[in-house]
């Protein structure tokens, strides 16, 4: 087998910077989507490539190789590392599928539960109060879902705002957000480069539910002080833990950067497109080198196979 | 069309309970009418508040000819709201389950937003 197996595996590395740097050129809901379909493809192409790698070791199992007529010496001759290495490509696929599994099956638990706890408290319309007097609020995606918040936070929030907090949480259900984080999540679990892309897409699937809240109240700067004011009121509340003092962050953390954001012109008319078609075009050949490789590899295995049919068929040795 | 009603239907209860909570002490219909941020028929309002009444989220006293509503709360559920923020707070799984509204700040950040809270509270909005 040649080079191109291994492409899948190395771009992801040059195309997450790529992707992050045009997700943040980009107005937040083209950046969520390109976010979400660059992690998914890079991680099918990686768990492509892994299985291609460990398919070429199975091959030489005796069993495998006799059921498909193969000539095991000629594989040998054709790629000599394929075990060894295929036995860590198996090892690292089965490392990813336990992953993967233990994601779905912890997502799944905690909607479990999430939904029993929220039985029996103050409910109307799509709308859970918690009488708690510290400020929180969820969206709460699925059956007994929708909309969670605490009295502290509707109490620290004037009339105007918490149409903006209530628009802000019905616009990630809509959007049907927590798939594209779970998607996300996935994804980085196929492939550890990937795990850089849920922090930005998280920032994004915020930005897109800002917009949105903005213009259901019709006002950016009323969303922005919603935003800042809510934010302000959660980490004063009484549940909230000690910040560590002093040291200051590089760069400002998600809620100022999109308060912030609420507070300039609309995301479209914003942004230089030059630079985002430069980094977009990056971004494409990524993906289109890594899906040529995993295709190449894959007709490099099939030829492998056939080359070491070809070689059973004369004869089998005695 | 029906799923648009409904759905309606469901954001008003959702405002007049926000309402409700919002306000630290029982309210009547053109009360909560007034603090309602929709234009709303007094009737609308009326007809929601006893529904929720009816279905047990609401709590109501007389106040003068009128009722005066407030929410509902189990005596129990103040304990479960506790113990839910502690579910919640457990490992990784809550980001794909919930979008929190805000996330945790920094000092750094407080600063900032405090910064940018002045300049949203300038007047002149909508220009």
């Amino acid at each position: 087998m040649t080079w191109a197996v291994w492409a899948p595996l190395i771009i992801p590395f040059l195309a997450v910077p790529a992707a992050r740097r045009l997700a943040a050129a980009l107005p937040p809901r083209p950046a969520a989507l390109l976010l979400v379909a660059a992690a998914g493809a890079l991680a099918c192409l990686s768990g492509a490539a892994l299985a291609l790698l460990a398919g070429a070791a199975v091959l030489r199992l005796p069993v495998v190789a006799s059921l498909g007529h193969l000539s095991v010496p000629l594989l040998e001759r054709v790629a000599p590392a394929a075990v060894p290495v295929g036995v860590v490509a198996a090892v690292a696929a089965g490392a990813v599928a336990v992953a993967v599994a233990r994601v779905l099956h912890g997502h799944r638990a905690a909607r479990v539960r999430v939904a029993r706890e929220l039985a029996g408290h103050s409910r109307a319309g799509d709308l859970t109060v918690l009488p708690d007097e510290g400020a929180d609020a969820y969206a709460l995606p699925g059956r007994p879902g929708g909309v969670v918040v605490t009295a502290g936070m509707l109490r620290g929030l004037d009339a105007d705002e918490r149409a903006v907090l209530l628009a802000h949480e019905r616009a990630h259900l809509t959007g049907r957000h927590h798939l594209l984080l779970l998607l996300a999540r996935l994804a980085a679990c196929a492939h550890p480069a990937l795990r850089g892309l849920r922090e930005p897409l998280a920032f994004q699937v915020e930005r897109w539910a800002d917009e949105a809240a903005a213009a259901v109240v019709g006002d950016r700067r009323l969303a922005a002080r919603a935003v800042a004011r809510a934010a302000l009121a959660a980490s004063a509340a009484p549940t909230g833990r000690l910040r560590p003092a002093g040291a200051l962050p590089a760069a400002a953390g998600p809620v100022p950067r999109r308060v912030a954001a609420l507070l300039v012109a609309p995301p479209l008319a914003r942004g230089s497109f030059a630079r985002a078609r430069s980094v977009s075009a990056v971004l494409l050949a990524c993906l289109l080198v890594s899906g040529a490789a995993a295709a190449e590899a894959t007709t490099d295995l099939h030829e492998d196979i056939e080359t070491a049919q070809a070689g059973s068929a004369a004869p089998a040795g005695p | 069309m029906t799923e648009d009603i409904r759905r309606q239907a469901g954001e008003l209860e959702a405002a007049v309970l926000v309402v409700l909570w919002a306000a630290d002490r029982p309210l009547t219909p053109p009360e909560v009418q007034a603090a309602l941020t929709e234009p709303l028929a007094r009737t609308t309002v009326a007809t929601t508040l006893a529904r929720l009444h009816a279905k047990g989220t609401l709590d109501r006293v007389r106040a003068g000819r009128a009722y005066a509503y407030s929410p509902a709360v189990e005596d129990r559920a103040a304990l479960a709201a506790q113990r839910m923020h502690t579910e919640l707070d457990k490992g990784d799984d809550r980001q794909g389950v919930l979008a929190r509204f805000v996330s945790r700040l920094s000092s750094a950040d407080e600063i900032v937003l405090r910064e940018l809270l002045e300049q949203a509270a300038e007047p002149g909005e909508r220009s």
